[in-house]
């Protein structure tokens, strides 16, 4: 165990954690930040995706030492209010089914849009294969993307 | 089919309302048992339904059913919402635990609204009677001249007006009116039924704030990951823990003991690595050095298998249907076709695996799980514990998708045993390695069909095969053949109008658990039917959705009496079915998009859970080979439709959960063990491998509402093949597609 210093969510926190372990379970279990969630523990699935210093990745394959002096921001961290326009557009369209992955989905769709602000099919369909979703949401995430884009401009 | 009685009683529900609320208990009498015939769940059952209502006018619903996506906690509620004319801003949504008194909570077999739209109905008429007999007393007014709307009760006469909170105390006082006293609103009067109502959780789900299984926490709870024998029913010859103790966190290690068949909902057993975190328990796991004796089911290897039920369904079965005699019509020597078909196993891989926490205190269990059926939790945790399940205490959470896997609590009792073994709350997370590896599978099949035609290629004489283990072997292991209820799920009731039909089933033994997953045995019958449909239709020159309406025939309704009183509020009428297909063919342009290389229409149509449903799914294959799904049209008769927005998400989401089979679901083993562990070599469909487009045709409908779960997996991936096949030429009898170098 070593005494590790995170900033999360713009919150600089100290964890006492082995410096190996994947900084998803630091999320989860230490910092109590469930809303990313586990999926395969092998960058198979994207539930797990947070922002490091802006970009998009696998928490459940990052050791928590490769983020220190990174911001990291999670779900809970992109607004406190569902207010940014992906969770807007999220909303409008309804796209959650059972919702367990769409912290992820919309975490990976928050990196594309920053990269590119007006992603066309192909630009989605690259950025967003890495995010299962088992029930089957994939058309109207595309669709809320479309829409959270048009918002954005 | 169900009986009212409603019961004004405030301690039947302890402590979720306040002592002035009124508070409606409505409780759905027992009726008789399902029986066999398309139904998952044939277990009698005591719906009840419970409503209250704050002297602050907050009204509060229970949702017993559990929310694994399909929006049901939100959209029963909105039932007796619409009847009791409630302000759905002012209706709180409550989740049940796990008790009989609501009665059945096994979020299963598509009939939730089913099974209580009337019961919820009924909660919600009686409710608003006696806002208005409160407010008639208090007036000194007849009761006639009440009429309550929108969450307050007006006097036409005076226009005196007192709203639902002011009025609970006195309502609390009515009577429960009888039954034959109650009104219901007229489809016109509808403010929330029909309508889009957004889910109660829609905001929570986009900001990380919904509460899984996973999610849930208890004071002083530690971890806990299991390593379990690899073949089924495995024994635990002996372990060495020294290394995995040395893992910083992990505190001890508990060996979880071997089931005795019927293997049922109970633990598969092991060795629980216990720690301060997840990740701890999971490497402190990785270090035990396990010695397994593997038992009986080592001699399973599913390419032998699959070549074992092909050889079963090549020779004559037991028949399960019989019309006409199709032996007679076969020995007349005229032309034939004959075909066989196979499905693997699947597994169900819902995003969020299996997990839950509990704590064992006092006698008492506490439990935070995701399950489809927190009362099969009770009995489950209850028996492994060897306590009362009065004593067992589920709370239900978010699931992080269910597909039929969390109606089976194993890992609940894992969790409770594991909490008894360390005298702490204890949390068990199942590794996407362990959910791949120790599902219960949708079970493995092959089809046979052959076919007598006449002239123009229709159908004198058709035989169909099957055999696939049942997972009734879940209960009895000795089961050898499938049941009436799977059978009963696309192939004792095919709605075919053709003079000489006859099915067989041919006897499977289970070397694997096997389960129930989304749309069940639809899966594979409708597989081969459709495909076989669309093979003839292929060898008479025909079109291929005009040929199917000729198989479904004039609308009538099917015999499907063997289901009991279901069957006379739910017939199986073909025209209904061909509705839909005339509805599909019309929406995809079917008339006038002639396949072309690399680009063509399939159509299958498959009624299952009472509802009717078609698809035409449209295929693009690039110069790789490789095929791409632009468009999907589904055409949906589920009867009435509650809140059509989250019954079209449903089949959209069938879509893509029927493309995942079609294109790359494959589960095997050798020497017993699954040789899949995670989403790398089990795939489901991605954004870029799913339709793009699913486009759902909801048919306007006042009949009783039907499933929508489920009804929407079977057609697709018949519906891709035969797409495939107008597209290529390439007729593909044995699934997924991967295997076929198509994806």
């Amino acid at each position: 165990m070593t005494a590790i210093k995170l900033n999360v969510n713009g919150k600089e926190q100290t964890v006492e954690v082995s410096p190996d372990m994947p900084l998803l379970w630091v999320l989860r279990d230490t910092l109590e930040l469930t809303g990313t969630k586990y999926g395969c523990g092998m960058a198979q699935c994207g539930a797990c995706t947070v922002h490091v210093n802006g970009e998009a990745i696998r928490s459940c394959v990052t050791p928590v030492s490769s983020a220190v002096g990174k911001k990291i921001v999670t779900i809970e961290g992109l607004s406190s209010d569902h207010s940014h326009p992906l969770q807007k557009a999220w909303i409008q369209v309804n796209v959650s089914q059972c919702g367990y992955c769409q912290s992820g989905q919309i975490m990976q769709a928050a990196a594309l849009l920053r990269q590119k602000p007006k992603p066309t099919d192909s630009d989605i369909d690259t950025a967003m294969r890495g995010n299962i979703c088992r029930c089957g949401t994939y058309q109207r995430i595309r669709q809320a993307i479309k829409q959270a884009a048009e918002v954005k401009k | 089919m169900n009986r009212v009685e409603v019961i004004n009683r405030r301690a039947f529900l302890g402590s979720m309302f306040s002592a002035s609320a009124l508070v409606l208990v409505a409780r759905v009498l027992p009726v008789e048992a399902m029986t066999a015939g398309g139904d998952v769940d044939n277990a009698a059952w005591h719906p009840s339904v419970y409503l209250g209502l704050e002297t602050d006018g907050t009204v509060i619903i229970v949702a017993h059913r559990s929310e694994m996506g399909t929006g049901i906690r939100s959209v029963l509620p909105t039932i007796a919402a619409e009847e009791l004319d409630a302000d759905w801003k002012r209706v709180k949504v409550e989740q049940a635990i796990g008790d009989a008194k609501y009665g059945s909570q096994n979020t299963d077999g598509s009939c939730s609204i089913r099974d209580f739209y009337d019961a919820m109905r009924e909660a919600g008429a009686s409710a608003r009677l006696m806002l208005e007999r409160a407010a008639a007393a208090k007036w000194g007014v007849p009761a006639a001249e009440c009429k309550a709307q929108n969450h307050e009760v007006v006097h036409a006469g005076s226009n005196r007006r007192l709203g639902y909170g002011e009025l609970a105390s006195l309502a609390a006082q009515q009577p429960a009116p009888k039954k034959e006293e109650l009104s219901f609103k007229s489809s016109a009067q509808y403010r929330y039924i029909g309508k889009d109502v957004p889910i109660v959780d829609r905001e929570d789900l986009c900001s990380g704030k919904g509460t899984f299984g996973i999610d849930a926490k208890m004071p002083g709870m530690v971890y806990a990951s299991i390593e379990r024998s690899p073949v089924l029913g495995g024994r635990l010859k002996s372990f060495d823990d020294q290394e995995a103790r040395k893992v910083p966190g992990v505190e001890q290690t508990v060996v979880i003991e071997g089931f005795k068949p019927p293997h049922g909902f109970k633990p598969l057993g092991g060795v629980a690595v216990i720690a301060n975190n997840t990740w701890a328990a999971v490497q402190g796991r990785e270090r035990l050095k396990v010695e397994w004796e593997s038992g009986a089911n080592a001699v399973y290897d599913s390419t032998a298998y699959k070549q074992q039920l092909i050889e079963t369904v090549r020779k004559p079965q037991r028949a399960v249907r019989n019309v006409g005699d199709v032996d007679a019509e076969f020995a007349k020597g005229g032309k034939t076709h004959e075909a066989e078909y196979y499905v693997p196993h699947l597994a169900h891989a819902p995003m969020e695996p299996p997990a839950a926490v509990a704590h064992f205190k006092d006698g008492k269990a506490l439990i935070y799980a995701a399950t489809q059926n927190p009362q099969a939790v009770q009995d489950t945790v209850a028996a492994a514990l060897g306590i009362d399940k009065k004593n067992v205490e589920c709370h239900v959470t978010l699931l992080g998708g269910g597909f039929g896997r969390k109606s089976k609590p194993d890992y609940v009792a894992e969790a409770a045993l594991l909490s008894k073994a360390v005298g702490k709350p204890v949390k068990v997370t199942w590794t996407r390695e362990d959910d791949i590896r120790f599902d219960y599978y949708h079970t493995v099949s092959a089809m046979y069909l052959k076919a007598a035609l006449d002239e123009k290629g229709r159908p004198t004489a058709w035989l169909q095969r099957c055999a696939f283990p049942s997972m009734m072997t879940t209960f009895n292991p000795a089961t050898a053949s499938a049941s009436g209820g799977e059978l009963g799920m696309g192939w004792t009731n095919v709605p075919f109008d053709i003079a000489n039909q006859r099915a067989e089933n041919g006897p499977a033994q289970h070397h694997v658990r096997i389960g129930w997953l989304r749309s069940v045995a639809n899966i594979q019958h409708a597989f081969a039917i459709h495909s076989f449909v669309d093979e003839l239709a292929h060898l008479a020159g025909r079109d291929k959705v005009e040929y199917l309406l000729d198989l479904v025939g004039q609308p009538r309704k099917v015999d499907v009496s063997a289901r009991g009183r279901l069957a006379e509020k739910y017939p199986l009428e073909t025209g209904r079915l061909r509705n839909v297909i005339e509805i599909a063919a019309k929406a995809s342009d079917w008339a006038r998009s002639k396949p072309t290389k690399g680009r063509a229409l399939g159509v299958a149509a498959h009624y299952s859970f009472l509802t009717y449903v078609a698809a035409v799914v449209e295929i693009e294959v690039d110069a790789t080979g490789k095929i791409r799904i632009p468009r999907v049209d589904v055409a949906v008769d589920a009867g009435r439709v509650i809140n059509p927005d989250r019954v079209k998400a449903q089949f959209e989401g069938a879509a893509v959960f029927g493309a995942s089979i079609a294109l790359m679901g494959e589960i095997t083993a050798a020497g017993g063990e699954i040789q899949q562990s995670n989403f790398h070599d089990y795939r489901v469909a991605r954004i870029n491998e799913a339709p793009i487009e699913t486009r759902v045709h909801l048919v306007p409908s006042d009949a009783p509402p039907a499933g929508v779960g489920e009804p929407g997996v079977p057609p697709i991936p018949p519906a891709i093949c035969n797409a495939i096949f107008a597209a290529t030429g390439k007729r593909i009898r044995d699934l997924p597609l991967r295997k076929h170098k198509l994806v």
